[in-house]
């Protein structure tokens, strides 16, 4: 996988009113192919609806996003039709939810929420869903004879890691990943980071995490963007942005950072 | 029976047109629910009221009905609605296949070959075939809109990695003119492939939920399944005890407690026309209620 | 192939009411391909700044820091974040003075990470790893552990080899002897040798006088340097 020159996703001038309440203003910025961007910031930041605004999960106030799409052609999201929105959620895009219940068919076997997106878009073969489910559970850790079994059974870690099997089986290019390891105890968290470090890098993904957690900003992104109170306040290099904080809020962020 | 005291077939004239243009719509865009305002009817929602709604606005004074639930004229309900319309439109009646010209259904198609002159009326429960994996209206209508129906194979995929096989046995999803998926209403996987490509106008009516839907003659109809697993109509593995039909779907009836059984053709009537044809000296009597 | 001209750096405290500490001002110096430049001065003179300055950690407040490679030269000090992501990539690498130990992962694909990376297959990139933990021995029944829990001399070791696996052309080292026995340090000796053979320009900050006296080309007194505080 070579960078390319032009980017995967640009946003500009993205803003969001909740009525008179602030959501996110005026964030601009470009990701390209294989770029994992980190957006932290602490509760109310803006961060988590700047996420929903560029996967396109609502109209922002302002500002747009464009996606470059698989012909090469570079799309403004707010002109694509509801089919067309659908099709690339599914199969170009994942998103990772913090609660695993959310994204997953919790009624559904394990098997069958990882085989979805290929029955969406149109695979009729029984058992080639089937084995492409298991080289995915496979990949992420979570024993195939647990196929059949539904998330129900499943410890919170291993929900998190099914959902990113069903979110990676169509290869997307982008992932949008909301405090993916939010909630998980410390060691299942490692795991966790771990598996996705090895796919952002071994898939080539790009991928934009909002995560509270500064170490996990700098263990999975290479650029991270710093917001407060729906502003951006810094972004850069993941290790510049942590390792020579300009901002006093950024400054004050990194220095609060409890050692283990 | 007081002619004047029901309007013909029950219903008013601007309620009928109402439904009539319900049909139409559902007609023109084969497997799409029509929503309608389906009106209070004398018998409870859960028996039939859709079917008996849209047989209404399609009967006509010549017509000849005939009224089926599980594929036999004699069962209660049959005989509530075959007398209902007696009553209130005054048409003829009949229990054989090739005599009616309208024949509502409850859960079976009939054994018989179909014509273009007949309308076959089924009775739906509910509607949707995506409500079980996705209860919200407002999202399975987009669905619908956009085809988005790969829930559909997750619910196929289930049935066979849970029990091997596709074990859906009634209102079995299919495909409509490739476009949408319907609900054929509970009628066994086995009359599935009588849908397609039917002479018939089959219309679908359910009452409770407010929808009509339809299929118009020799539209194709086609089963969803997997290439690996492809539909297949099932029938029990018996010929009829009473007139040796090897062709028709059976109803199992238990004789004891000891658990001997026996397999009947579910429509009574094709059961009745063989016996008839094999043993013509014998009435076999199918009944005619005036 | 590294040129640095004007280069200043401070730190703006503002937890401490927008304190400026000034680290260096006016740094210029060049390394060639093939060279080892060494930064010499006491502690805190700003040598670990310099380096991390080079790598992009640090940003610079003046000046420019020329790095030249195939695809041309890139001003590091001005690049954009995706420019460096990509000469982090083939053309700098970075031994740190300290592993930051991913947990969880083995100490043999935390020294195969650099040419993951970069797509090269699976087994060689072990195998390129295995060869350097090896040289540099490291027992290989440490190789599948993961390195939080190994010696300071043994995760340096994994350090230096995870910045040597890549070949990139142009190394910035940082103490990479500090915490060896004398036998691991000739073997990195060694290897810096090695590198500068084959065309590699490498800054290194060093303390010990033996090791500077062994792989230095030129020596650059980094006092020279010292901002006014």
């Amino acid at each position: 996988m070579t960078p390319d020159d032009e980017p995967l996703l640009i946003a500009d001038g993205l803003t969001k009113w909740y009525g008179r309440q602030l959501g996110c203003r005026d964030v601009s910025f470009s990701l390209y192919a294989g770029e994992v961007l980190a957006v932290v910031g602490e509760s109310g930041s803006g961060k988590t609806t700047l996420l929903q605004l560029l996967a396109g999960q609502f109209e922002a106030s302002a500002g747009r996003v464009s996606y470059r799409m698989r012909d090469g052609v570079t799309r403004d999201l707010s002109t694509l039709s509801e089919a067309e929105r659908r099709f690339l959620f599914r199969t170009d895009w994942g998103y990772v939810q913090q609660d695993a219940t959310l994204g997953l068919r919790m009624g559904v076997s394990a098997g069958g929420n990882v085989g979805e997106r290929l029955m969406a878009v149109g695979a009729r073969h029984y058992g080639e869903i089937r084995h492409a489910a298991e080289s995915w559970l496979d990949r992420v850790e979570i024993d195939i004879a647990r196929i059949d079994e539904t998330p129900r059974s499943y410890s919170g870690g291993m929900r998190q890691r099914l959902q990113i099997a069903r979110n990676l089986v169509t290869q997307p290019r982008l992932v949008f990943m909301d405090e993916p390891t939010g909630g998980l105890d410390v060691s299942v968290q490692a795991r966790l980071l771990d598996l996705l470090r090895s796919l952002v890098r071994d898939l080539g993904l790009a991928a934009i995490v909002v995560t509270h957690d500064l170490a996990v900003a700098r263990l999975l992104s290479h650029r991270i963007m710093v917001m407060k109170d729906g502003e951006v306040i810094e972004t850069g290099l993941t290790d510049q942005v942590l390792d020579d904080p300009r901002e006093a809020y950024t400054q004050l962020l990194v220095s609060s950072i409890l050692p283990a | 029976m007081n002619a004047q005291a029901y309007n013909f077939a029950y219903l008013d004239e601007q309620t009928k047109r109402m439904i009539r243009r319900a049909i139409l719509k559902a007609v023109a865009v084969p497997g799409y629910q029509v929503p309608f305002a389906s009106r209070e009817m004398p018998m409870p929602y859960g028996w039939g009221t859709g079917g008996v709604q849209v047989t209404a606005a399609v009967l006509g004074p010549d017509d000849v009905l005939k009224v089926i639930d599980q594929g036999s004229d004699d069962t209660t309900n049959a005989v509530s609605i075959r007398k209902f319309f007696a009553k209130t439109a005054g048409v003829a009646t009949t229990t054989r296949t090739e005599d009616a010209t309208v024949i509502q259904t409850r859960h079976r198609i009939p054994e018989a070959q179909l014509t273009e002159d007949q309308i076959l009326v089924f009775q739906v429960p509910i509607p949707e075939p995506l409500r079980f994996l996705e209860p919200r209206e407002t999202e399975t209508r987009r669905m619908h809109a956009l085809a988005d129906y790969g829930v559909m194979h997750v619910k196929l995929y289930e049935d066979i990695a849970r029990h091997g096989h596709i074990a859906t046995t009634y209102a079995y999803p299919v495909k409509v003119a490739d476009r949408y998926v319907m609900d054929p209403s509970p009628t066994p996987k086995f009359d599935n492939p009588k849908m397609d490509n039917c002479p018939a106008l089959q219309l679908f009516g359910a009452g409770r939920e407010k929808r009509i839907y339809a299929i118009p003659p020799y539209t194709s109809v086609v089963s969803l399944d997997f290439e690996d697993h492809p539909f297949e109509p099932y029938r029990q593995d018996a010929p009829c005890a009473l007139c040796g039909a090897t062709d028709s779907y059976l109803d199992e009836v238990i004789m004891d407690d000891r658990g001997s059984r026996m397999f009947v053709c579910s429509d009574s009537d094709y059961c009745a026309s063989r016996r008839d044809a094999a043993a013509p000296a014998e009435q076999a009597g199918a009944a005619h209620d005036a | 192939m590294l040129e640095l001209s004007g280069v200043a750096k401070s730190f703006t405290m503002h937890l401490r009411g927008g304190l400026t500490l000034p680290v260096v001002r006016g740094v210029s110096f060049a390394a060639r391909a093939g060279e080892c430049v060494v930064l010499a001065g006491p502690s805190g003179a700003g040598k670990s700044s310099i380096l991390k300055m080079i790598f992009g950690s640090y940003r610079c407040d003046a000046g420019a820091i020329r790095v030249q490679h195939g695809g041309g030269a890139t001003d590091v000090a001005t690049a954009e974040p995706r420019e460096m992501i990509a000469l982090r990539r083939t053309v700098v690498a970075y031994v740190t003075q300290f592993l930051r130990a991913i947990p969880r992962v083995p100490a043999i694909e935390v020294v195969a990470e650099p040419l993951l990376a970069n797509a090269v297959a699976r087994e060689a990139a072990l195998a390129r790893a295995a060869e350097l933990l090896a040289r540099l021995n490291v027992p290989e029944r440490l190789w599948s552990l993961p390195p939080a829990t190994f010696s300071g001399g043994e995760q340096q070791r994994v350090n230096i080899a995870r910045g040597l696996v890549g070949d990139h052309p142009l190394l910035l080292l940082d103490e990479p002897t500090a915490s060896l026995d004398d036998l691991n340090r000739a073997v990195v000796i060694d290897l810096i040798a090695e590198r500068k053979r084959r065309g590699t320009a490498i800054v290194s900050v060093v303390h010990d006088a033996d090791v500077r006296d062994a792989i230095a080309d030129r020596i650059v007194d980094v006092t020279a340097f010292a901002a006014a505080a």
